[in-house]
């Protein structure tokens, strides 16, 4: 995994709540065996649509991806965070995301950081004035700075913030309990548990 | 002892390793792997080198994108068919238990699971599929995962979770004849909204619930996650134990004492406190339908859809209009006599053999209204062989609807089974989103009697009027 420090960039503004991952990827997409190259499928729907956001030019190259509630619910496909990623996107902003869309962003080094509604507004307004307003993301301090220097401060679970910081993968911080997994083990009946 | 709910119990009972922040090392007891979700696991672990834990534990169907006709022949879609081959190499390598698409078990991953056994009160069990909370019906901690934690999985048997909050949603009373599972899940997300139970682990409880079959059950839990809820489940009783005796994997003999034994000790305890508390009276639920884009997006049948003029708030006003314009349905518009092209009877939400008893009886003697295109896609092969034997398939190909192998087929649209552009389909999926059932396609989530109501009426109807007429 790309390690996620701090991030500096165009932020793409959605103004839409419940974005679910069949939005962010149909699932006839879902048809590969890889994890690359689904960035040009993602928001293959909206985007037919020439006026949608993505597809204006200010956007392009975009990094940040601010949108309303509940982002990512609906099915729990991956893809979305590879479609994310692959399209360059490393950093969603919104007010509240959904469980398995949080987990799966966090472990592609997608970093989703939930602002109040208020917080979000103004970031939104920001980004609705172009490529010039640029927005900076601070892991590291867990701030989201807007053009005008306000920093809004964002909470992350310590354990994720660590492994984003230095790149770690979730099996790696797993095999170091390995002898702890084998006790659990000897001592499960055979029938389950 | 601290009173503890049933998700706590199945929680503490699988913490293998605490770490320093809290976060658990939880062991998964069964694993279930379908085509879509695992290439890029499987090709993870040969990249790092890694092999499977526990191929014992880990069991792999494919579903989401076969073919639900011509079973048996190659199947024809190239990346379909590049899934089915990557799914089949991937078992072969690392030993992981496999049913293929010929075998008469084979069907969705969330009705072979409790068919065969592998589902099972105390489990952890998971899936990369959201559905996956489906099992939460046996008493299990069932949770749908992604791609990376299913090769967590694969390589580890454990997973890193965090404890969620508990939420109770009690359902007092009984529903009413001719109301299902369905209505009453529908009827709660409409009440809590789809983000309504977020990081909350759903236990639902209740006469309503004591009352329902294991397939009900499941399909109650199977909806948890329209709800936001991280899994759903419902404490085992001997309704449950009835259903798990006797099937392939459930422990036998001497075992199946001791399981059922340990299984009784996993209901809440009385006095267990719940983050949050929900009642509903199951008495007031009516059929359901939905009429927008979200599964919260659901009347009564005899209800109508909003006006956004009637609403204050502009976001959630506007919402709705654009709900409605890709509905194609106007504001206010009543639901029942709202004329349907396609109806979809299948999906891990309502496909078992009871869902299919439901639709034959509302089918019985009638025929599909001209126009519409009807199709009953049984849960798993074993599912279609025993509707044929009960004569049920007989009743629903007379009436004009098609009869298929089993598969997801039309609930999401990656097989060939699809909606066309501005088609309404009556659904008893879980998903009504844009384009879920194919681009442009409507979707209005329903029980399975009301599905075979609006086939043969070609419009909505209350199954129950229906029946008034004949
Ligand atoms: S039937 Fe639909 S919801 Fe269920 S597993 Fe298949 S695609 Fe997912």
């Amino acid at each position: 995994m790309t390690p996620f420090t701090t991030l500096t960039g165009v932020a793409v503004p959605l103004r839409a709540a419940n974005v679910d991952t069949d939005q962010i990827i149909p699932a006839r997409f879902l048809k590969t065996i890889k994890r690359t190259g689904l960035g040009r499928h993602l928001f293959a729907d909206l985007r037919r649509d020439p006026d949608f956001v993505l597809n204006r030019p200010e956007y392009a190259g975009a990094q940040i991806l601010i949108a309303g509630e509940n982002v990512g619910c609906g099915s729990s496909r991956e893809h979305a965070s590879w479609a994310l990623i692959d399209y360059g996107i490393r950093c969603v902003i919104a007010p509240s995301f959904a469980d398995i869309f949080q987990n799966n962003a966090l472990k592609n080094g997608v970093l989703p950081v939930a602002l109040p509604a208020a917080a979000c507004e103004a970031l939104t307004a920001d980004a609705e004035l172009g490529p010039n307003a640029r927005l900076h993301v601070d892991l590291e301090r867990q701030i989201v700075v807007r053009p005008n220097g306000e920093a809004f401060p964002f909470a992350i679970d310590p354990l994720r913030r660590e492994m984003l910081l230095e790149g770690l993968d979730d099996i790696g911080v797993t095999l170091r309990h390995v002898p702890a997994i084998e006790a659990f083990e000897a001592r499960r009946p055979a029938w389950g548990l | 002892m601290m009173p503890r709910t049933l998700y706590d119990k199945l929680f503490d009972a699988h913490v293998v390793d605490t770490l320093p922040d809290g976060t658990a090392v939880l062991y998964i007891d069964r694993h279930l792997v379908h085509e879509v979700t695992s290439p890029q696991a499987f090709e993870g672990l040969r990249a790092a080198g890694r092999r499977v834990r526990r191929p014992d534990l880990t069991f792999a169907v494919p579903d989401h994108n076969v073919p639900t006709t011509g079973r048996g022949e190659p199947v024809a879609e190239p990346k379909s068919a590049l899934q089915l081959a990557t799914l089949e190499e991937n078992v072969r390598e690392f030993g992981v238990p496999y049913i293929p698409l010929t075998d008469e078990r084979q069907g969705i991953v969330h009705v072979v699971g409790p068919e065969q056994g592998l589902s099972l009160p105390g489990l952890t069990i998971v899936c990369g599929d959201s559905h996956t909370s489906t099992h939460g019906a046996f008493g299990a901690l069932a949770f749908g995962i992604g791609t990376s934690e299913v090769e967590h999985v694969l390589a580890t048997q454990t997973l890193l979770q965090r404890r969620a909050k508990t939420m109770r949603v009690t359902c007092r009373g009984c529903l009413r004849p001719g109301v299902s599972a369905k209505d009453l899940a529908l009827a709660i997300i409409a009440r809590i909204g789809t983000a309504g139970a977020t990081g909350h682990a759903l236990e639902y409880a209740g006469e309503a619930v004591e009352a329902l079959n294991m397939a009900g059950r499941m399909t109650l839990c199977n909806l948890a996650i329209e709800a936001g809820a991280r899994a759903g489940m419902i404490a085992p009783d001997e309704t449950t134990f009835a259903y798990c005796r006797g099937r392939p994997y459930a422990p036998k003999g001497a075992d199946w004492d001791a399981a059922v034994a340990y299984w009784r000790t996993l209901p809440s305890d009385p006095d267990a406190a719940f983050d949050r508390e929900l009642e509903i009276d199951a008495a007031a639920v009516r059929p359901m339908v939905t009429w927008g884009t979200s599964p919260e997006a659901a009347v009564p049948i005899n209800g109508a859809a909003p006006d956004p003029a009637s609403v204050p708030d502009e976001v959630t006003a506007a919402q709705i209009r654009r709900a409605l314009d890709y509905m194609g349905l106007a504001p206010g518009q009543r639901l029942a006599d709202t004329p349907v092209d396609a109806v979809f009877i299948g999906s891990c939400t309502n496909a078992r053999i009871e869902d299919i008893r439901e639709a034959a009886r509302v089918a019985r003697g009638r025929r599909v209204a001209d126009g519409v295109r009807a199709l009953v896609v049984p849960g798993s092969g074993l599912v279609k062989r025993q509707a044929e034997e009960e004569g049920l398939a007989r009743i629903l190909t007379q009436a004009g609807f098609e009869w298929r192998d089993a598969g997801c087929s039309m609930c999401l649209g990656m097989n060939p089974d699809k909606l066309g552009p501005g088609q309404r389909c009556a659904s008893t999926s879980n998903r009504n989103f844009e384009g879920r059932q194919g681009p442009g396609g409507r979707t209005h989530l329903v029980s399975p009697a009301l599905a075979a109501a609006a086939a043969v009426a070609g419009r909505f109807v209350d199954p129950a009027e229906l029946e008034d007429a004949a």
